[in-house]
């Protein structure tokens, strides 16, 4: 079934097929074993994907699922055990270097010590790059302002907010004004509107330089925010890909839930939307659940049905599917599991 | 080039850190220093036993000292990359296209500086007891102890990136730190112990450096023992350092 997902979904992404589209990403049977002692654990397996110029795409799976271990081979942090990628147009396994100096990584973890001052930071990680102090003030001043931290240029990053602090690591993955970045979880622990301002300055960064983008997260609210794409992982391999629409429509359908007077009701109700060719419906004392594909084009055929058999709903609900039904339908867990 | 250009960023990072909190050299420094006041004169006293090497009390206890505070100077910097690899700090810096082995040769770096600058505090504390030595025994000295210190710093990261945690890397230390110190002969020279101690302390690799500042500090340049002791202490620096790079590139595992 995935399978057929994925092909399904590829088709009809924007860029498949066009070969004018450079990828900036492009992921070969990617795979990481970790061996311990006892064991071998596949955390990665088999991962095909391409991120083209100017994307944002998100990587969506719960926690543990590879997508971490996935960002860190593609950002030369990890070796590859099996397979074969190539980012920003240079080979992973042999041009580490020449990536380095395109790609950009924000990590959940952090990039700045605490007793360190903001400013300082950003100035000593640009000379990483071969870009001298004078030049690393300018940019680093020019990116503080367009991430309103201007004025915490001369604080040490232990007094900073949560966000201000994980601005600051963003500033530091774009010093070097990187082709791609990777941003790993870019928004956990923020609150509401850290992270609404933070995914606005992500995306006046692909809007105004073109940059391309490739996040991980784990919040369905975020993905389909942010995201052009989406890759859905799970156990360590890609289950689906497409935009946020193209998933929510081709994976999960719409839920119907009906409320009936009793509980005979409810099963008399069972039946007929059986009978309609919908399923068995899910039913809980006189509430009826169910899915179907297009909520508002059923909906007048079954009141006739229910109304011939003299069946009463005193409530209709009809929800368009989420990412969270999404990730239901093709793991059978919801993210938070 | 591109490696020395990496490791002088990340020194002057570290540098300049260490620099703007500075209670941790004060607080190393305060310990070699309580050792020369507190612990100088009672060895005075003990200096005219049998099997007491040459040279004055101070030219047998100051070298002591200066070897401990190679040692346990750098022993201990494991506990800040930890925090730094916590901060992230670590891996932003491996993502960035440096030389794999600038990012430890440029905090070894500093590491060793501060251990210097400490040695100078004692010996010119040590001058005002009464030691009494030439300027090439102090450069001779020094050197030998910025490999020491670079052993014991590479040791430390190397440990501390394969453990990433403070409380498995403070026992280990700990129990490294105790029989090296035991067998070296730094507070009462290895000439006193009984036979079966001397033999095995001659494995210690310490303890044959503590020797050749001993010999340094009596004004024998250049003799065997000086030479035996600048020819370990490179040796185990270079060891120590290749063991700190191989837990650098670990990480990528």
């Amino acid at each position: 079934m995935n399978t057929r997902i994925l092909n399904q979904v590829n088709r009809s992404t924007p860029f498949a097929g066009q070969s004018e589209a450079i990828a900036m990403i492009s992921s070969r049977g990617l795979s990481k074993t970790f061996k311990t002692r006892t064991s071998e654990v596949h955390a990665v397996r088999d991962v095909n994907f391409d991120v083209h110029k100017g994307e944002i795409v998100g990587f969506l799976g719960p926690n543990g699922a590879g997508k971490s271990v996935t960002m860190k081979m593609l950002s030369t942090l990890l070796e590859v055990s099996k397979g074969a990628a190539s980012v920003v147009e240079f080979d992973l396994l042999s041009q580490q270097n020449e990536i380095r100096s395109r790609i950009g990584v924000v990590s959940q973890r952090g990039s700045t010590s605490d007793t360190a001052k903001a400013g300082d930071e950003i100035v000593w990680h640009a000379q990483l790059y071969g870009i001298s102090p004078k030049e690393a003030r300018r940019r680093g001043k020019e990116l503080f302002k367009a991430l309103d931290l201007e004025p915490q240029w001369e604080q040490k990053c232990e007094s900073l907010s949560g966000g201000q602090r994980r601005r600051i690591d963003i500033a530091m993955g774009l010093i070097h004004r990187p082709q791609l970045v990777f941003m790993d979880e870019p928004t956990t622990g923020l609150d509401p509107q850290s992270r609404a301002n933070l995914w606005d300055h992500i995306r006046k960064l692909r809007d105004k330089f073109g940059t391309t983008i490739f996040l991980t997260t784990h919040y369905m609210d975020e993905a389909d925010a942010l995201c052009d794409r989406i890759l859905i992982i799970d156990k360590g391999s890609v289950v689906a890909t497409g935009t946020p629409k193209q998933l929510k429509s081709q994976i999960s359908a719409d839920t119907i839930r009906l409320t009936v007077r009793t509980n005979e009701d409810a099963a008399k109700t069972g039946h007929v939307v059986d009978s309609l060719g919908w399923g068995k419906p899910e039913i809980n004392g006189n509430l009826v659940r169910f899915q179907v594909d297009n909520g508002a084009k059923a909906l007048p055929g079954l009141m006739k049905s229910l109304g011939e058999k003299e069946i009463d709903a005193i409530g209709v609900e009809v929800s368009s599917p989420t990412l969270d039904d999404v990730f239901l339908s093709l793991t059978g867990r919801t993210l938070r599991d | 080039m591109k490696y020395m250009r990496d490791t002088l960023v990340i020194f002057r990072r570290s540098m300049t850190l260490s620099i703007q909190n500075p209670i941790w050299i004060v607080i190393s420094l305060i310990q070699p220093i309580l050792y020369l006041v507190l612990f100088g004169p009672i060895l005075l006293s003990i200096a005219q036993t049998p099997g007491f090497p040459p040279g004055d009390a101070w030219q047998v206890f100051v070298p002591g000292l200066l070897v401990q505070l190679g040692v346990f100077g750098a022993f201990f910097v494991g506990f800040g990359i930890i925090a730094e690899w916590r901060a992230g700090v670590v891996e932003r810096m491996l993502v960035a296209p440096i030389h794999r082995t600038a990012l430890l040769s440029g905090l070894v770096i500093r590491d060793i500086i501060i251990v210097i600058v400490q040695g100078l505090v004692m010996i010119g504390l040590s001058y005002l007891f009464g030691l009494r030595i030439s300027l090439g025994t102090i450069v001779l000295s020094l050197l030998i102890i910025a490999f020491l210190a670079a052993t014991f710093s590479y040791l430390s990261y190397a440990v501390a990136l394969a453990t990433k945690s403070e409380d498995a890397l403070a026992p280990i230390i700990n129990s490294l730190a105790l029989p090296i110190l035991l067998l070296s002969g730094i507070l009462l020279p290895m000439s006193l112990a009984p036979r079966w101690l001397q033999i095995i302390s001659d494995f210690n690799p310490v303890k044959h450096i503590v020797v050749a500042l001993r010999a340094s500090f009596r004004g024998e340049m250049f003799g065997f023992d000086i030479m035996l002791g600048l020819i370990i202490v490179m040796i185990i620096a270079l060891m120590a350092a290749f063991v700190g790079n191989l837990a650098i590139k670990s990480l990528a595992r």
